[in-house]
Protein backbone atom coordinates (compact mmCIF):
# COMPACT_ATOMS: atom_id res chain seq x y z
CA UNK A 1 0.00 0.00 0.00
CA UNK A 2 2.81 2.44 0.81
CA UNK A 3 5.58 2.97 -1.73
CA UNK A 4 9.06 2.02 -0.56
CA UNK A 5 12.41 3.61 -1.39
CA UNK A 6 13.04 0.80 -3.83
CA UNK A 7 10.00 1.99 -5.78
CA UNK A 8 10.52 5.73 -5.80
CA UNK A 9 13.63 7.56 -7.06
CA UNK A 10 15.53 10.03 -4.95
CA UNK A 11 16.17 13.39 -6.58
CA UNK A 12 19.48 15.19 -6.09
CA UNK A 13 19.95 18.88 -6.85
CA UNK A 14 23.64 18.95 -7.61
CA UNK A 15 25.34 22.32 -7.16
CA UNK A 16 28.86 21.15 -6.34
CA UNK A 17 32.09 21.12 -8.34
CA UNK A 18 31.54 21.09 -12.09
CA UNK A 19 28.14 22.72 -11.85
CA UNK A 20 26.61 26.15 -11.45
CA UNK A 21 23.68 26.86 -9.17
CA UNK A 22 20.40 25.82 -10.76
CA UNK A 23 18.15 28.68 -11.82
CA UNK A 24 16.66 30.07 -8.60
CA UNK A 25 13.07 30.15 -9.84
CA UNK A 26 13.27 26.55 -11.08
CA UNK A 27 14.76 25.36 -7.79
CA UNK A 28 12.11 27.16 -5.81
CA UNK A 29 9.29 25.61 -7.80
CA UNK A 30 10.57 22.09 -8.40
CA UNK A 31 11.53 21.18 -4.81
CA UNK A 32 8.11 21.68 -3.15
CA UNK A 33 6.42 20.10 -6.15
CA UNK A 34 8.52 16.96 -5.88
CA UNK A 35 8.10 16.76 -2.11
CA UNK A 36 4.34 17.08 -2.49
CA UNK A 37 4.48 14.14 -4.91
CA UNK A 38 6.32 11.89 -2.50
CA UNK A 39 9.93 12.23 -3.64
CA UNK A 40 12.93 12.64 -1.37
CA UNK A 41 14.96 15.65 -2.48
CA UNK A 42 18.58 16.25 -1.52
CA UNK A 43 20.67 19.32 -2.31
CA UNK A 44 24.44 19.14 -2.40
CA UNK A 45 26.50 22.29 -2.71
CA UNK A 46 29.99 20.87 -2.22
CA UNK A 47 31.64 17.58 -2.94
CA UNK A 48 29.90 15.93 -0.09
CA UNK A 49 29.24 12.26 0.37
CA UNK A 50 25.67 11.34 -0.45
CA UNK A 51 24.31 9.19 2.38
CA UNK A 52 22.58 5.97 1.39
CA UNK A 53 18.88 6.19 2.22
CA UNK A 54 18.02 2.87 0.61
CA UNK A 55 16.95 4.10 -2.83
CA UNK A 56 17.74 2.13 -5.95
CA UNK A 57 17.29 5.01 -8.43
CA UNK A 58 18.89 8.43 -8.18
CA UNK A 59 18.06 11.35 -10.48
CA UNK A 60 20.79 13.98 -10.49
CA UNK A 61 19.72 17.41 -11.67
CA UNK A 62 22.35 20.02 -12.42
CA UNK A 63 23.48 22.93 -14.50
CA UNK A 64 26.70 21.20 -15.46
CA UNK A 65 29.76 23.09 -16.63
CA UNK A 66 31.57 19.91 -17.62
CA UNK A 67 30.35 16.46 -18.64
CA UNK A 68 28.57 14.91 -15.70
CA UNK A 69 29.96 11.52 -14.79
CA UNK A 70 28.74 10.30 -11.45
CA UNK A 71 29.77 6.97 -10.00
CA UNK A 72 28.15 5.30 -7.07
CA UNK A 73 29.68 3.06 -4.47
CA UNK A 74 26.17 2.00 -3.49
CA UNK A 75 25.96 -1.35 -5.24
CA UNK A 76 22.52 -1.39 -6.84
CA UNK A 77 22.01 2.36 -7.27
CA UNK A 78 21.04 3.35 -10.81
CA UNK A 79 21.92 6.93 -11.70
CA UNK A 80 20.01 9.17 -14.14
CA UNK A 81 21.59 12.53 -14.94
CA UNK A 82 19.77 15.55 -16.34
CA UNK A 83 21.15 18.94 -17.33
CA UNK A 84 18.32 21.26 -16.41
CA UNK A 85 19.49 24.52 -17.99
CA UNK A 86 16.79 24.35 -20.68
CA UNK A 87 14.08 22.85 -18.50
CA UNK A 88 10.89 24.48 -17.35
CA UNK A 89 9.01 23.25 -14.29
CA UNK A 90 6.72 21.23 -16.57
CA UNK A 91 9.42 19.53 -18.66
CA UNK A 92 11.45 18.69 -15.59
CA UNK A 93 8.46 17.27 -13.71
CA UNK A 94 7.54 15.20 -16.77
CA UNK A 95 11.07 13.81 -16.99
CA UNK A 96 11.20 12.87 -13.30
CA UNK A 97 7.74 11.31 -13.36
CA UNK A 98 8.73 9.29 -16.44
CA UNK A 99 11.78 7.89 -14.65
CA UNK A 100 9.63 7.11 -11.61
CA UNK A 101 6.99 5.41 -13.76
CA UNK A 102 9.69 3.11 -15.08
CA UNK A 103 10.49 2.05 -11.53
CA UNK A 104 6.99 1.36 -10.24
CA UNK A 105 3.33 2.17 -10.65
CA UNK A 106 1.88 5.14 -8.80
CA UNK A 107 0.50 4.15 -5.41
CA UNK A 108 -2.89 5.18 -4.06
CA UNK A 109 -2.77 8.09 -1.69
CA UNK A 110 -2.72 7.19 2.01
CA UNK A 111 -2.86 9.78 4.74
CA UNK A 112 -0.31 8.51 7.26
CA UNK A 113 -2.61 8.41 10.27
CA UNK A 114 -1.68 5.96 13.01
CA UNK A 115 -0.78 5.89 16.69
CA UNK A 116 2.80 6.38 17.82
CA UNK A 117 3.81 5.28 21.31
CA UNK A 118 5.87 7.46 23.63
CA UNK A 119 7.81 4.77 25.48
CA UNK A 120 9.07 7.32 28.00
CA UNK A 121 5.49 7.36 29.32
CA UNK A 122 4.07 3.93 28.40
CA UNK A 123 3.71 1.44 31.24
CA UNK A 124 2.84 -1.49 28.97
CA UNK A 125 -0.62 -1.82 30.50
CA UNK A 126 -2.07 -3.15 27.20
CA UNK A 127 -5.29 -1.13 27.41
CA UNK A 128 -4.78 0.12 23.87
CA UNK A 129 -4.34 -3.43 22.65
CA UNK A 130 -7.54 -4.51 24.38
CA UNK A 131 -9.42 -1.55 23.02
CA UNK A 132 -8.52 -1.43 19.33
CA UNK A 133 -10.83 -3.51 17.17
CA UNK A 134 -8.71 -3.16 14.07
CA UNK A 135 -5.56 -5.02 15.12
CA UNK A 136 -3.41 -1.92 14.96
CA UNK A 137 -1.58 -2.87 18.16
CA UNK A 138 0.45 -5.95 18.89
CA UNK A 139 3.24 -7.09 21.14
CA UNK A 140 6.85 -7.57 20.12
CA UNK A 141 9.16 -10.41 21.11
CA UNK A 142 9.98 -8.64 24.36
CA UNK A 143 6.23 -8.57 25.15
CA UNK A 144 6.21 -4.85 24.78
CA UNK A 145 3.22 -3.08 23.27
CA UNK A 146 3.90 -1.97 19.72
CA UNK A 147 2.05 -0.52 16.75
CA UNK A 148 2.07 -3.30 14.19
CA UNK A 149 -0.48 -2.51 11.52
CA UNK A 150 -0.37 1.23 10.94
CA UNK A 151 -2.45 1.14 7.78
CA UNK A 152 -5.34 -0.58 9.63
CA UNK A 153 -5.86 2.57 11.69
CA UNK A 154 -9.04 4.50 10.88
CA UNK A 155 -8.07 7.86 9.40
CA UNK A 156 -8.70 10.82 11.72
CA UNK A 157 -9.84 8.64 14.62
CA UNK A 158 -7.77 9.38 17.72
CA UNK A 159 -9.95 7.40 20.15
CA UNK A 160 -7.31 5.03 21.48
CA UNK A 161 -5.17 7.97 22.58
CA UNK A 162 -7.87 8.66 25.19
CA UNK A 163 -7.87 5.08 26.37
CA UNK A 164 -4.25 5.36 27.43
CA UNK A 165 -4.04 6.27 31.11
CA UNK A 166 -0.49 7.57 30.67
CA UNK A 167 -1.06 10.02 27.80
CA UNK A 168 1.49 7.91 25.90
CA UNK A 169 -0.26 7.62 22.54
CA UNK A 170 0.41 10.26 19.91
CA UNK A 171 -1.13 10.97 16.58
CA UNK A 172 1.37 13.42 15.10
CA UNK A 173 -1.15 14.71 12.58
CA UNK A 174 -3.83 15.40 15.20
CA UNK A 175 -4.84 19.03 15.61
CA UNK A 176 -4.32 19.50 19.33
CA UNK A 177 -1.89 18.68 22.11
CA UNK A 178 -0.77 16.58 23.78
CA UNK A 179 -2.03 13.99 21.27
CA UNK A 180 -0.13 15.75 18.46
CA UNK A 181 3.16 15.40 20.34
CA UNK A 182 3.07 18.65 22.26
CA UNK A 183 4.52 18.29 25.74
CA UNK A 184 2.28 16.60 28.29
CA UNK A 185 1.57 18.93 31.18
CA UNK A 186 0.24 18.21 34.64
CA UNK A 187 -3.28 19.26 33.62
CA UNK A 188 -3.32 16.60 30.92
CA UNK A 189 -2.26 13.95 33.41
CA UNK A 190 -4.83 15.14 35.96
CA UNK A 191 -7.58 15.12 33.37
CA UNK A 192 -6.74 11.55 32.45
CA UNK A 193 -6.94 10.57 36.10
CA UNK A 194 -10.16 12.44 36.83
CA UNK A 195 -12.26 11.72 33.82
CA UNK A 196 -14.66 8.81 33.63
CA UNK A 197 -12.70 5.64 33.45
CA UNK A 198 -12.83 5.74 29.73
CA UNK A 199 -10.54 2.78 29.38
CA UNK A 200 -12.98 0.64 31.31
CA UNK A 201 -15.82 2.13 29.35
CA UNK A 202 -14.12 1.47 26.06
CA UNK A 203 -11.81 -1.38 26.81
CA UNK A 204 -14.29 -3.70 28.36
CA UNK A 205 -17.46 -2.15 29.56
CA UNK A 206 -18.58 -0.83 26.23
CA UNK A 207 -18.86 -4.40 25.15
CA UNK A 208 -20.56 -5.53 28.33
CA UNK A 209 -22.77 -2.46 28.19
CA UNK A 210 -23.82 -3.52 24.74
CA UNK A 211 -24.32 -7.00 26.03
CA UNK A 212 -26.27 -5.93 29.16
CA UNK A 213 -28.56 -3.76 27.19
CA UNK A 214 -29.10 -6.50 24.76
CA UNK A 215 -29.79 -8.96 27.61
CA UNK A 216 -32.29 -6.53 29.17
CA UNK A 217 -33.94 -6.08 25.86
CA UNK A 218 -34.04 -9.81 25.49
CA UNK A 219 -35.84 -10.37 28.80
CA UNK A 220 -38.22 -7.51 28.23
CA UNK A 221 -39.12 -8.53 24.76
CA UNK A 222 -38.52 -12.24 25.19
CA UNK A 223 -36.58 -13.59 22.24
CA UNK A 224 -37.55 -10.98 19.75
CA UNK A 225 -34.16 -9.28 19.49
CA UNK A 226 -33.57 -8.65 15.84
CA UNK A 227 -30.87 -6.94 13.83
CA UNK A 228 -32.67 -3.62 13.93
CA UNK A 229 -32.87 -3.64 17.67
CA UNK A 230 -29.21 -4.62 18.00
CA UNK A 231 -28.31 -1.82 15.67
CA UNK A 232 -30.32 0.68 17.68
CA UNK A 233 -28.71 -0.52 20.89
CA UNK A 234 -25.31 -0.15 19.41
CA UNK A 235 -26.09 3.33 18.19
CA UNK A 236 -27.32 4.32 21.67
CA UNK A 237 -24.13 3.01 23.23
CA UNK A 238 -22.00 4.76 20.69
CA UNK A 239 -23.83 8.01 21.40
CA UNK A 240 -23.11 7.54 25.07
CA UNK A 241 -19.52 6.74 24.21
CA UNK A 242 -19.24 9.93 22.18
CA UNK A 243 -20.64 12.06 24.98
CA UNK A 244 -18.04 10.56 27.31
CA UNK A 245 -15.16 11.26 25.02
CA UNK A 246 -14.58 14.72 26.36
CA UNK A 247 -14.87 16.55 23.08
CA UNK A 248 -12.72 14.12 21.19
CA UNK A 249 -13.94 13.91 17.64
CA UNK A 250 -14.40 10.44 16.28
CA UNK A 251 -15.40 10.60 12.63
CA UNK A 252 -18.92 9.36 11.90
CA UNK A 253 -17.52 6.98 9.25
CA UNK A 254 -15.43 5.33 11.92
CA UNK A 255 -18.39 4.81 14.21
CA UNK A 256 -20.56 3.55 11.42
CA UNK A 257 -17.85 1.23 10.13
CA UNK A 258 -17.44 -0.53 13.45
CA UNK A 259 -17.96 -4.25 13.13
CA UNK A 260 -21.27 -5.87 14.05
CA UNK A 261 -22.23 -6.51 17.66
CA UNK A 262 -21.10 -10.13 17.53
CA UNK A 263 -17.88 -9.25 15.77
CA UNK A 264 -17.16 -6.57 18.35
CA UNK A 265 -17.62 -9.10 21.11
CA UNK A 266 -15.39 -11.72 19.59
CA UNK A 267 -12.72 -9.20 18.57
CA UNK A 268 -12.74 -7.64 22.02
CA UNK A 269 -12.42 -11.06 23.55
CA UNK A 270 -9.52 -11.97 21.29
CA UNK A 271 -7.76 -8.65 21.95
CA UNK A 272 -8.24 -9.05 25.70
CA UNK A 273 -6.76 -12.51 25.57
CA UNK A 274 -3.77 -11.28 23.61
CA UNK A 275 -3.27 -8.47 26.11
CA UNK A 276 -3.61 -10.81 29.08
CA UNK A 277 -1.25 -13.29 27.52
CA UNK A 278 1.30 -10.59 26.81
CA UNK A 279 1.01 -9.27 30.37
CA UNK A 280 1.38 -12.76 31.78
CA UNK A 281 4.43 -13.40 29.60
CA UNK A 282 5.85 -10.02 30.50
CA UNK A 283 5.60 -10.83 34.19
CA UNK A 284 7.78 -13.88 33.59
CA UNK A 285 10.40 -12.01 31.62
CA UNK A 286 11.41 -8.40 32.17
CA UNK A 287 10.63 -6.20 29.17
CA UNK A 288 13.54 -4.73 27.32
CA UNK A 289 13.41 -1.37 25.60
CA UNK B 1 29.60 32.18 10.73
CA UNK B 2 27.91 29.33 8.91
CA UNK B 3 26.66 26.23 10.65
CA UNK B 4 27.60 22.99 8.91
CA UNK B 5 25.29 20.67 10.81
CA UNK B 6 23.09 18.68 8.40
CA UNK B 7 19.47 19.70 7.92
CA UNK B 8 16.45 17.49 7.34
CA UNK B 9 13.25 19.24 6.29
CA UNK B 10 9.87 17.50 6.51
CA UNK B 11 7.23 18.71 4.07
CA UNK B 12 4.33 17.06 5.92
CA UNK B 13 2.86 16.54 2.46
CA UNK B 14 -0.02 14.25 3.34
CA UNK B 15 -1.87 16.42 5.84
CA UNK B 16 -2.46 20.06 6.50
CA UNK B 17 -1.03 20.24 9.99
CA UNK B 18 1.83 22.65 9.37
CA UNK B 19 0.86 26.23 8.57
CA UNK B 20 1.31 26.49 4.79
CA UNK B 21 3.08 29.83 4.91
CA UNK B 22 5.58 28.56 7.46
CA UNK B 23 6.52 25.38 5.63
CA UNK B 24 6.64 27.18 2.27
CA UNK B 25 8.73 30.10 3.48
CA UNK B 26 11.18 27.92 5.39
CA UNK B 27 11.69 25.70 2.36
CA UNK B 28 12.09 28.68 0.06
CA UNK B 29 14.73 30.18 2.32
CA UNK B 30 16.51 26.87 2.58
CA UNK B 31 16.58 26.54 -1.20
CA UNK B 32 17.81 30.11 -1.59
CA UNK B 33 20.58 29.62 0.93
CA UNK B 34 23.74 27.85 -0.06
CA UNK B 35 23.23 25.14 2.49
CA UNK B 36 23.04 21.49 1.56
CA UNK B 37 19.91 19.79 2.89
CA UNK B 38 17.86 16.66 2.85
CA UNK B 39 14.10 16.96 2.42
CA UNK B 40 11.38 14.35 2.67
CA UNK B 41 7.70 14.30 1.87
CA UNK B 42 6.41 13.10 5.16
CA UNK B 43 8.27 11.67 8.14
CA UNK B 44 5.05 10.08 9.39
CA UNK B 45 4.71 8.07 6.20
CA UNK B 46 8.39 7.05 6.36
CA UNK B 47 7.91 5.92 9.95
CA UNK B 48 4.83 3.89 9.04
CA UNK B 49 6.79 1.92 6.47
CA UNK B 50 9.85 1.68 8.70
CA UNK B 51 11.94 3.41 6.09
CA UNK B 52 15.60 2.42 6.53
CA UNK B 53 16.46 5.96 5.48
CA UNK B 54 15.36 7.14 8.92
CA UNK B 55 18.08 5.06 10.55
CA UNK B 56 20.66 6.47 8.13
CA UNK B 57 19.46 10.03 8.75
CA UNK B 58 19.44 9.58 12.52
CA UNK B 59 23.12 8.67 12.42
CA UNK B 60 24.15 11.99 10.89
CA UNK B 61 26.18 13.90 13.38
CA UNK B 62 24.51 17.04 14.67
CA UNK B 63 21.37 16.58 12.57
CA UNK B 64 18.77 19.32 12.77
CA UNK B 65 15.23 18.32 11.86
CA UNK B 66 12.73 20.90 10.69
CA UNK B 67 9.32 19.32 11.24
CA UNK B 68 6.84 19.49 14.11
CA UNK B 69 6.81 18.59 17.83
CA UNK B 70 10.10 17.06 19.04
CA UNK B 71 8.24 14.38 21.00
CA UNK B 72 6.38 13.30 17.85
CA UNK B 73 9.57 13.28 15.77
CA UNK B 74 11.47 11.30 18.40
CA UNK B 75 8.89 8.53 18.59
CA UNK B 76 8.29 8.45 14.83
CA UNK B 77 12.00 7.74 14.37
CA UNK B 78 11.89 5.21 17.19
CA UNK B 79 8.96 3.39 15.58
CA UNK B 80 11.14 2.96 12.49
CA UNK B 81 13.99 1.51 14.55
CA UNK B 82 15.97 4.75 14.70
CA UNK B 83 16.57 5.74 18.30
CA UNK B 84 17.24 9.46 18.64
CA UNK B 85 17.53 11.87 21.54
CA UNK B 86 15.76 15.07 20.67
CA UNK B 87 16.16 18.49 22.11
CA UNK B 88 13.54 21.05 21.40
CA UNK B 89 14.56 24.47 20.27
CA UNK B 90 10.96 25.47 19.71
CA UNK B 91 8.97 28.06 21.56
CA UNK B 92 7.20 25.80 23.99
CA UNK B 93 4.52 27.61 25.90
CA UNK B 94 6.46 28.85 28.88
CA UNK B 95 9.91 29.41 27.43
CA UNK B 96 11.02 32.88 26.57
CA UNK B 97 12.66 33.50 23.23
CA UNK B 98 16.04 34.37 24.70
CA UNK B 99 16.19 31.23 26.79
CA UNK B 100 15.27 29.18 23.71
CA UNK B 101 18.11 30.46 21.63
CA UNK B 102 20.49 29.87 24.51
CA UNK B 103 19.21 26.35 24.95
CA UNK B 104 19.34 25.73 21.22
CA UNK B 105 22.99 26.74 21.15
CA UNK B 106 23.90 24.59 24.09
CA UNK B 107 21.92 21.63 22.73
CA UNK B 108 23.91 21.85 19.55
CA UNK B 109 27.03 21.06 21.53
CA UNK B 110 25.63 17.93 23.10
CA UNK B 111 26.80 14.93 21.12
CA UNK B 112 24.09 12.48 20.08
CA UNK B 113 21.31 15.02 20.46
CA UNK B 114 19.18 15.97 17.53
CA UNK B 115 17.70 19.43 17.44
CA UNK B 116 14.09 19.62 16.28
CA UNK B 117 12.66 22.88 14.98
CA UNK B 118 8.90 23.03 15.19
CA UNK B 119 7.03 24.51 12.23
CA UNK B 120 3.71 23.98 14.03
CA UNK B 121 4.53 26.48 16.74
CA UNK B 122 7.31 28.68 15.41
CA UNK B 123 7.14 31.32 12.71
CA UNK B 124 9.18 30.99 9.51
CA UNK B 125 11.46 33.78 10.76
CA UNK B 126 12.14 31.94 13.99
CA UNK B 127 12.89 28.65 12.25
CA UNK B 128 15.15 30.32 9.69
CA UNK B 129 17.00 32.23 12.39
CA UNK B 130 17.68 28.98 14.22
CA UNK B 131 18.94 27.44 10.99
CA UNK B 132 21.30 30.36 10.60
CA UNK B 133 19.71 31.47 7.35
CA UNK B 134 18.65 34.80 8.74
CA UNK B 135 15.30 36.42 8.66
CA UNK B 136 13.06 36.42 5.62
CA UNK B 137 14.56 38.44 2.79
CA UNK B 138 13.42 38.84 -0.74
CA UNK B 139 14.28 35.74 -2.72
CA UNK B 140 16.54 37.75 -5.06
CA UNK B 141 18.73 38.96 -2.24
CA UNK B 142 19.09 35.57 -0.71
CA UNK B 143 21.53 33.91 -3.07
CA UNK B 144 24.71 35.66 -2.01
S1 LIG C 1 -2.59 2.17 26.88
FE1 LIG C 1 -0.85 3.60 26.93
S2 LIG C 1 0.41 2.95 28.69
FE2 LIG C 1 -1.00 1.26 28.21
S3 LIG C 1 0.19 -0.04 26.81
FE3 LIG C 1 -1.02 1.33 25.50
S4 LIG C 1 0.39 3.06 25.12
FE4 LIG C 1 1.23 1.92 26.86
S1 LIG D 1 6.70 14.39 11.39
FE1 LIG D 1 5.39 16.12 11.85
S2 LIG D 1 5.78 17.56 10.18
FE2 LIG D 1 6.53 15.56 9.51
S3 LIG D 1 4.85 14.55 8.47
FE3 LIG D 1 4.66 13.90 10.59
S4 LIG D 1 3.29 15.41 11.52
FE4 LIG D 1 4.00 16.30 9.60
Amino acid sequence: MIATNRERPRVLLYEGAGAEPIDAALRRSIVPKLLDRGYTVTRITQNANLGNLGHTELIILGHFTRPADFQSDQGDLKIHTRDVRDDSLETLTEYIDAVAAGVSEARPHWKPWFPVIDYDRCTNCMQCLSFCLFDVYGVNQANQITVQNQTNCKTDCPACSRVCPEVAILFPKYKAGPINGDEVNQDDVRREAMKVDISALLGGDIYSMLKDRSEKAKSRFSKERDDDRALKERQRCLDKLKSNLDGLEIPAEVLSSLPSFDQIQSKAQAAKQRAEQALADASLKPTTP
Amino acid sequence: MSDHRPILYCRCAYAKVLPEEVKDRVLERLIDSNLPFESVSDLCEMSARKDPGLVALSQQDGLRIVACYPRAVKWLFSAAGAAIQTESSQSESSQSESSQSESSQSDAKQPGYIEVLNMRTDTADMVCAKLGIGTIETAEGAES
